[in-house]
């Protein structure tokens, strides 16, 4: 893994790499940023406003306590919709795993539900339900089900039989066939899993909020375009952006180091 | 146990007329197993010798309680493996035929996986794999995992896992097959001294007659599908002829 270019003279042996390292996380945002500049300093800033502008409202909102609220809420409901739907997505997949018939049965109503567009369930949860955050929670937590369920039931049938037959020879309780084989050999996948889910649901969030809620980065969005305030409707983006990419940054993090364990081919794929 | 003077032992492993298929989607059942019955003693170090294909870890899965006998019954120490299985824990231990490490532990990681079962402290597990993976000439890489270990390391893992549990019933799958000559001596060497010494009763399978001869107090030859074609004893006075005949026989049923 480790590279063995030629270093600069004098330079001490961590740095280069250090630096190479960091320039590769920073290289794609800086050319993002240099395109954005350029369309900016071609076109009027209410349809293209220049970077330091846009950074300058990004902070305004960071340190606003009012305003960092809403994100703060956004995040919330992000997480509370992804933790819902992930625990009742596992019970599914496990009792789907158990039992050939529920699988039969349950399989297609997921089916079913995945095809129902996002703005549908919206739709469906404003006729349906008055409560705000109840609202947006089941907006978020059908909207992502159906995939967390597919993805856990993916995860426990790829269990290796051969394993899991070693550690059944030793006898364990139920308990301890979760702890020792089923939950590491799932893990993976779960991670995998909360990564597209998190795209997605910091999607459906947006537009949840959109028509449905009185605060949250959605709803303060459809304030920019009232007012066609275009710094604004980019700023309030860039909070969800930097969301999601720090918590992929987090789960990127976490899968190289728990699962250090695998091995990887010198060749790559 | 109940045992009154004249009856004899009840044997560890039974087969009684044991007949196993498998099911073959779109071309019906294959027999891996025919009309079998076998019967293991406490104490005996039993060779099973046979073609390729002819069921022997199809039996020792039996035993293990992780097939049920489409026929016939299977009992170990009186039980049925399959339908009692939780009552075996501590009693039965496994080295597969591929080593089967759990690729997110450690070597004594998954030397500890049986240990945990029983509910031993994390330090005592930790000892006694510690002290396994010694004996196997593995110190030094409690802390590899699997992948960074070679096939016979990975092997010898998968043997100190299984004796680690101190069962009394050991089924080995071809165990010392992924070993170099001296490395596989050594091994069968304590392997046999191990099982004597604790009074086990050891089960395991081979394809080679000379490490039939050297570990088994008998050996049992198996006909495709899984059935006795010979059975005999090895006492340690056999002389040289005897040897000779008892060879030529297992390699004429071997080729049959
Ligand atoms: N789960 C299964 N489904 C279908 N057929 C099976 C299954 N397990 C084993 N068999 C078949 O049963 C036969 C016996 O298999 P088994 O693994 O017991 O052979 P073996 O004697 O251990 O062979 P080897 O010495 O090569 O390990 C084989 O022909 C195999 O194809
Ligand atoms: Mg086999």
């Amino acid at each position: 893994m480790s590279a063995t270019a030629p270093r600069p003279n004098g330079a001490p042996p961590g740095a280069v790499a250090a630096a190479r390292r960091y320039g590769e996380v920073v290289a794609p945002y800086l050319v993002l940023a240099a395109v954005w500049q350029l369309a900016a300093l071609a076109f009027p800033s209410y349809l293209f406003p220049p970077l330091d502008a846009v950074l300058a409202r990004f902070f305004a909102i960071v340190t606003s306590a009012k305003q960092f609220t809403d994100v703060l809420a956004t995040l919330w409901r992000i997480l509370a919709g992804l933790a819902g739907a992930f625990l009742i997505g596992g019970v599914i997949a496990f009792v789907m795993a158990q039992s050939r018939t529920m699988d039969r049965f349950l399989a297609p109503i997921l089916t079913f539900f995945q095809g129902i567009p996002a703005l549908s369930w919206v739709v469906f949860a404003i006729i349906w339900i008055h409560g705000i955050e109840l609202r947006i929670f089941v907006i978020m937590v059908m909207t992502t089900l159906p995939a967390f369920t597919f993805q856990i039931l993916g995860a426990l049938r790829a269990i290796s039989k051969d394993l899991f037959e070693m550690v059944l020879s030793f006898r364990p309780t139920r308990w301890g066939r979760f702890r020792v084989m089923v939950l590491p050999s799932i893990l993976p996948d779960i991670l995998t899993a909360w990564k597209v889910n998190l795209g997605n649901a910091s999607r459906v969030v947006v537009v949840a909020e959109l028509v449905g809620a009185t605060g949250g980065i959605g709803y303060e969005l459809l304030q920019q375009q009232q007012l066609f305030d275009m710094t604004g409707a980019l700023a309030w983006t860039l909070q969800l952006v930097f969301f999601v990419l720090l918590v992929q940054r987090l789960l990127a993090w976490i899968e190289t180091h728990a699962f250090r364990y695998r091995a990887a081919s010198e060749h790559s794929l | 146990m109940t045992a009154g003077p004249g009856r004899l032992e009840e044997p560890v492993v039974r087969f009684d007329r044991v007949t196993k298929l498998f099911e073959r989607p779109g071309e019906g059942t294959f027999r891996a197993v025919d009309d079998l019955s076998l019967e293991i003693h406490a104490g005996t170090r039993v060779a099973l010798l046979g073609k390729t294909g002819c069921g022997k870890s199809t039996m020792f899965n039996m035993i293990a309680g992780l097939l049920d006998p489409t026929e016939g019954t299977v009992t170990v120490n009186g039980r049925d493996p399959f339908r009692e299985f939780d009552s075996f824990r501590g009693k039965l231990a496994v080295v597969f035929q591929n080593d089967r490490l759990l690729p997110w532990r450690t070597a004594i990681g998954n030397v500890e996986i049986g240990l945990e079962m029983l509910g031993l402290a994390p330090q005592e597990r930790h000892d006694m794999a510690q002290r396994w993976l010694t004996q196997l000439g593995l110190g030094g890489h409690e802390n590899d995992y699997p992948h960074a270990l070679s096939g016979g390391m990975r092997q010898r893992v998968s043997i100190a896992r299984a004796f680690a549990t101190n069962a009394g019933l050991l089924l080995c799958d071809e165990p010392f097959s992924a070993l170099d000559e001296i490395t596989g001596q050594r091994l069968r060497e304590e392997f046999v001294s191990l099982v004597r010494e604790k009074r086990k009763t050891a089960v395991f399978i081979t394809h080679s007659i000379n490490e039939a001869f050297q570990i088994g107090d008998r050996i049992v030859v198996l006909k495709r599908p899984a059935r006795i074609a010979y059975d005999v004893k090895i006492s340690p006075d056999l002389d040289a002829a005897e040897k000779e005949a008892i060879r030529a026989r297992i390699l004429d049923e071997l080729s049959a």
